[in-house]
């Protein structure tokens, strides 16, 4: 890999990676994302390797096989996508390779059976599937088209021209105008005005010379979401085009990005888009002839859900365990080392090579005033098209789940929709149409946060749901400030009476107070927003608390103490697999005649259900 | 998983005597040898220059530090919001009866830890359950159980 010197350098290779690439020359694009992974992806991608190379095909006409990161509909997977047909095929398995490089790549013809179906319309092209037609991919515009290994392929979609434009033709004060004219707000969760973030920071930094950090948070914990790690697997190059426009305003030389241990592969895939930055000198001494030196370093994660919190991720790149302190002062004034350090999610990072390229009135043209440009999404739970969405801020709740999720599969529509992870809240069908930005969703009680999206319907019990963040909280608390170690203890405790049908009427206006104060007095936001998920179920969902404790019933079918399972004699055929998985072996009955389950030894744990092929298990 | 110094030296000679790398190299540590004993400890801590008391402090704050020897393979149940709603929960049960052993704890033969994680990031394939390396997705007790006979 040749050092790129300077901007000719740079626009020369990519030029020549351009005049190299036979736009003729089919490509298949293989995603390589988490869902279609564990659907096999890997063996479709070999197969095509292999069918091709059966076929003998003259090198220079041979298709391509690019392994991409995730294209977004992981329902549907293993996801390929074909070049220059603009063929989307769904479901592919690794048997149907033969087929497809024999019709399509060689014919050009469309493998009718593996194009996306609905509603009796086959679509060809992904930009045509109902899924795809409402987003708007700016952040994760190369995610799913590109190899994230392979530098050349992210210059080819038009990487580091941003950094070239911004090193090159704008002042540091400049960028900064830019991204806080553009509107950009912190993706992470807070929502703080990225601009404004940093303007204090180079403010800070002014006042006190000496080293600046930029730090790249990519310790997605909310449970439910995935946004970050498709984006650091999908285009790394996206998130350190980003840090190092982003170091050059700040007059920082050193960046981190602090990766959650459970993401290995967007761990490995930065790793090698540094080590391909540097080699070509995009990170490291004298970045394209400017005189300025920046290199980025990952830290990696230990299994800390504060370590998202951002003096908590301080403290952990300083070595330490996670805790935070108060603030102020911020981490834009003192942060790591006690130096001006701007923190800022990935995806916030991976907004701004586009809003340098493309203007800050284009970007705030989007979505809708005070939350511009748009949000990637992980629509998942009971919906029917579960996985990665990027959409223009704005848009409804509604509009989301029934029209890109395609509603929830089996009932005419959905009962509520978790946003904003542990720190939100649940949003009930009643206001699907509350647009989704910063301040509407705050308005009704949840929070944007960090994207996760988790769609609920009527089998789910709003309770289990409340209890399961504060169960989550009240183990990540990291135990500093007594609100939040004591206070979420004491939380947990009133769900899980109401869970097995205790308490009273007057216990759920306790509950709401300790929520109170559990709120005001936490030293930092996991504390802080910890309350949410109950005080928006309290208030939306009262009847279902009442159900609990009053009548001693789980509308939802999920609270065990409240709860007994049956099995349909109309429906059971007589399998006798719940018999033999059955743990306490209270199910009886001869083969191919109904089954019974005796109740009073029944410690529903729901084994009989899962395994059931006819779903004859009833819960009630 | 022998625990001579040779190997443990090649490990810290990656990292400066600098007590900001205490996470790093106990997780190098840990992939090496698969998990914390008092004699690595006291080698990290005494080549970065961190008092004792901060590495085991360390050590106990982040979840991902295990401080007894781990097995051979890892189960390690996704219960994520999304696999809470698709039965996630009932998978680590039947794991536990499968296995006979608590989740968070290792077989006495050593061959499986099985874990619970707060999200794998696999949210559309719920509920989901890694096996070592390997992803398993909308999985089932009962194909599981097939599995882990296999191993």
């Amino acid at each position: 890999m040749e050092r790129i010197n300077n901007v000719a350098d740079l626009e020369a290779l990519r030029e020549s990676l351009h005049a190299a690439h036979d736009p003729e020359r089919p490509v298949v694009r293989v995603c390589l994302g988490p869902g279609c992974l564990a659907k096999g992806a890997n063996k479709v991608s070999q197969a095509f390797r292999a069918v091709i190379k059966a076929k003998k095909i003259e090198a220079s006409l041979q298709p391509l096989i690019k392994e991409t990161g995730c294209h977004g509909f992981c329902s549907q997977g293993t996801l390929v996508n074909l070049d220059p047909f603009d063929l989307f095929y769904v479901q592919v398995k690794p048997e149907d390779a033969e087929e497809i490089v024999e019709n399509t790549l060689l014919k050009g013809q469309a493998v009718e059976r593996l194009l996306y179906g609905e509603n009796g319309t086959r679509y060809r092209s992904s930009s045509e599937v109902p899924f795809y037609q409402m987003q708007q991919k700016i952040v994760l515009r190369n995610a799913g088209v590109i190899d994230p290994l392979k530098i050349e392929d992210a210059l080819m979609a038009g990487a580091y021209a941003s950094l070239a434009k911004a090193l090159t033709t704008m002042t540091p004060e400049k960028i900064i105008d830019v991204i806080e004219a553009s509107g950009l707000r912190g993706r992470g969760g807070g929502g703080f005005p990225t601009g404004r973030k940093w303007r204090i920071a180079a403010a800070n930094a002014r006042k006190n010379p000496g080293s600046v950090y930029v730090v790249g948070n990519g310790d997605e914990g909310d449970p439910g979401a995935f946004m970050d790690r498709t984006l650091m697997e999908g285009d790394p190059h996206a998130v350190l085009e980003g840090m190092i426009i982003g170091a050059y305003a700040l007059g920082s030389n050193q960046g981190y990005i602090y990766v959650r241990m459970e993401y290995p592969l967007a761990i490995r895939h930065l790793t090698l888009a540094i080590e391909q930055a540097r080699a070509m000198g995009l990170l490291g001494r004298n970045i394209l002839d400017t005189g300025f030196d920046f290199d980025i370093q990952i830290n990696r994660g230990a299994g800390a859900f504060v370590c998202g919190e951002e003096t908590a991720l301080i403290a952990s790149l300083e070595g330490r365990a996670g805790e935070p302190i108060p603030r102020p002062p911020y981490p834009a004034e003192k942060g790591l080392w006690g130096r001006p350090t701007i923190i800022n999610n990935v995806e916030t990072w991976a907004n701004v090579p586009c809003i340098i390229e493309k203007g800050p009135d284009w970007y705030a043209s989007l979505g809708v005033p005070h939350s511009t440009g748009t949000k990637v999404f992980s629509l998942v739970g009971k919906v029917k098209n579960s996985g990665l969405i990027e959409v223009p801020m704005g848009i409804t709740l509604g509009q989301i789940v029934d029209e890109i999720g395609g509603g929830v599969p089996g009932q005419d529509r959905f009962k509520a929709v978790q946003t904003g992870g542990p720190s939100g809240g649940c949003i009930p069908y009643e206001l699907k149409d509350t647009p989704v930005d910063y301040d509407s969703l705050s308005k009704v009680g949840s929070i944007m946060g960090s994207g996760g999206m988790i769609v609920m319907d009527q089998r789910d019990c709003v309770v289990d749901v409340a209890r399961y963040f504060l169960q989550f909280l009240e183990e990540e608390s990291c135990g500093k400030c007594l609100p939040c170690r004591l206070g979420l203890k004491s939380m947990l405790e009133f769900l899980d009476r109401f869970a097995k049908g205790q308490g009273s009427q007057e216990d759920i206006g306790e509950l709401h107070s300790l929520a109170r104060a559990i709120m005001k007095g936490s030293l930092c936001a996991l504390g802080g927003t910890a309350p949410n998920p109950i005080l928006t179920t309290v208030k939306y969902f009262e009847d279902e608390y009442l159900a609990h404790v009053v009548e001693h019933k789980c509308p939802g079918g999920v609270c065990r103490d409240l709860i007994t399972y049956s099995i349909d004699p109309e429906i059971c055929n007589g399998c006798g697999l719940c018999i033999r998985n059955c743990p306490q072996e209270c199910i009886s009955g001869e083969k191919k005649k109904s089954h019974t389950i005796d109740a009073s030894a029944c410690i529903r744990c729901g084994q009989c259900m899962d395994v059931c092929p006819v779903d004859a298990v009833m819960v009630a | 998983m022998s625990e001579s110094f040779g190997n443990i030296e090649a490990i810290l000679d990656r990292f400066p005597p600098q007590p900001e790398h205490l996470i790093s190299a106990l997780q190098d540590v840990q992939a090496k040898f698969n998990y914390i004993s008092p004699a690595t400890m006291r080698a990290v801590c005494d080549h970065l220059g961190v008092p004792i008391s901060r590495g085991w402090a360390v050590a106990t704050f982040y979840k991902s530090f295990s401080l007894v020897p781990r097995g051979m393979h890892d189960i390690r149940v996704c219960l994520g919001t999304a696999c809470h709603l698709k039965g996630g929960g009932r998978i680590v049960e039947g794991l536990e009866r499968e296995l006979a052993v608590e989740r968070e704890h290792t077989t006495k033969d050593l061959q499986f830890t099985l874990e619970t994680v707060r999200c794998l990031g696999t949210c559309a394939i719920a509920p989901v359950v890694m096996v070592d390396e390997e992803y398993v997705g909308e999985a089932n007790i009962r194909s599981l159980k097939k599995q882990l006979k296999k191993i």
